[in-house]
């Protein structure tokens, strides 16, 4: 009897700021919606996020900035990412991303950017749709 | 460098191959395949058993909020400092109503998700008709395979399931707290007996000295081995006693590995490993055939209507099991 795995997702805040109160919602939403949700906590590296990354083998990374160095981390996230082989895995951002900036973010693999006020839902809806299938 | 595994297409070769040759993505990726029971995950494990065995399985358990995540991280710390390579599998429950879970352990081991030595899985209990000491015990088994010398194995113990996972490990540890009647609450639970070594955590607090005597009286109670299981006091916020708590570690397993009695520790081991696995898949087994023949849902039926007794209903579902198997 075999179960439909769960979708594993790593939900990390890179940088400084120490707000996690909209991550942890988000990571909470998941988790009502069936999925394995791994939360590091605030102010992790781009290394630190890559490698909890490999070796969860998630196939979905949410990350959530409030400090306004979304340009300069999410980039580094993804460098990081590359450089350890996990080039799989679906990638969206929620927290203060100026609409400006959205493009730019969307243009190095995120595929969702999910500002205040979004419906906890959509996330559901996208991750669902959108998490590469594992074993 | 071996070339990393990607996408569905993964073959038990491939990582097999990866994980021997020290590979994290290869060795990430096999664990995902183990934790899913797939045919890929099945044959790494088959393949890599005889490469099993030269790690230190050591199993940390205790009640909720008793430091269990905090103690694992203060071990992984001073084994490093010892000079070992740590793999930790941190279990979690999953909820019961949406399957989904949290899994935390990473918080209290940040520093060391930037240590190349170390290699930090969280599992979700994922509540799978008693699989969890079948898929856990296979990514220890994993992770001794790709040559870490240490494996620690983190889980609430609560519940049979959890509690034969520590189980499993060659050592286990039974983390309990000063005060609340925490050492009686350990002995109804069972976790007594399956502890070779005991640490009283926060014992900054107040009554950590009570709680080490409470436990020495208890353990007089409990059947004495060829093994005395120490007791130590930890904080592990601080990292104090935790060195003292590795050389207990270390001492046990000397003895289960290298004294008179390390056969007769190695088949007890070996015992329990292969009845908690029959006992997982007998469950598993059971539960197929019975929805197969579907005896259960009846039976059920009738039991909630009060037309049968719960007793006289289980008697006839393994009756029925039985005959299902026969049949096929």
């Amino acid at each position: 009897m075999t179960q439909e795995r769960p979708i594993r997702v790593l939900i990390a805040k890179p940088g400084l700021d120490g707000h996690d109160r909209g991550a942890k919602v988000v990571a909470r939403a998941l988790r009502d919606a069936g999925m394995e949700v791994i939360y590091t906590g605030i102010r992790q590296t781009p290394q630190m996020i890559a490698e909890a990354a490999l070796q969860e083998d998630v196939q979905v990374v949410g990350l959530s900035i409030l400090s306004g160095a979304h340009l300069e981390l999410f980039p580094r996230v993804v460098e990081e990412l590359k450089a350890r082989g996990v080039d799989d895995v679906l990638l969206f951002a929620g927290g203060i991303i100026p609409q400006d900036d959205i493009p730019l973010v969307s243009k190095i693999g995120f595929k969702g950017v999910f500002g205040p006020g979004t419906d906890t839902n959509d996330i559901i809806a996208f991750v669902r749709e959108h998490a590469p299938a594992r074993a | 460098m071996t070339t990393p595994p990607s996408g569905g297409g993964d073959t038990a070769t491939a990582l097999v191959e990866g994980i021997l040759a020290g590979n994290r993505r290869a060795l990430a990726r096999a664990i995902t395949h183990v934790e899913a029971d797939s045919a890929a995950g099945r044959e790494v494990l088959e393949r890599i058993y005889p490469r099993t065995g030269r790690a230190q399985t050591v199993g940390i358990t205790g009640s909720a909020g008793a430091g269990k995540s905090t103690l694992v991280g203060a071990l992984a710390r001073e084994e490093r400092k010892r000079g070992r390579t740590v793999g930790i599998v941190a279990v979690d429950p999953s909820s019961p109503f949406s399957h989904g879970a949290i899994l935390g352990d990473r918080i209290r081991m940040q520093d060391l998700t930037a240590d190349g030595g170390v290699f930090l899985r969280s599992m979700a209990s994922r509540g799978n008709l008693g699989g969890l000491s079948e898929t856990a015990t296979g990514v220890v088994d994993v992770l001794d395979a790709a040559g870490f010398d240490v494996v620690l194995i983190e889980t609430v113990g609560a519940g049979q399931d959890e509690v034969e996972v520590a189980n499993a490990a060659g050592t286990t540890v039974l983390v309990a707290n000063p005060g609340g009647g925490d050492e009686v609450q350990s002995m109804k639970a069972g976790l007594m007996e399956v502890a070779q070594v005991m640490a009283v955590n926060k014992a900054d607090l107040a009554g950590a000295d009570t709680a080490v005597t409470g436990l020495k009286a208890l353990l007089l109670l409990a059947n004495s081995g060829a093994w005395d299981p120490p007791i130590l006091k930890t904080v592990a916020r601080t990292g104090e006693g935790v060195p003292e708590l590795v050389d207990a570690i270390d001492r046990h397993q000397a003895h289960i590995t290298q004294s008179a009695h390390a056969a007769e520790e190695r088949r007890a081991h070996a015992e329990r490993q292969v009845i908690a696995l029959a006992r997982a898949a007998l469950h598993r087994e059971a539960l197929e055939a019975a929805s197969t023949t579907g005896a259960l849902a009846a039976l059920v039926e009738a039991v909630a209507k009060r037309e049968r007794d719960p007793r006289s209903a289980a008697a006839a579902l393994l009756h029925a099991v039985k005959a299902e198997w026969t049949r096929q």
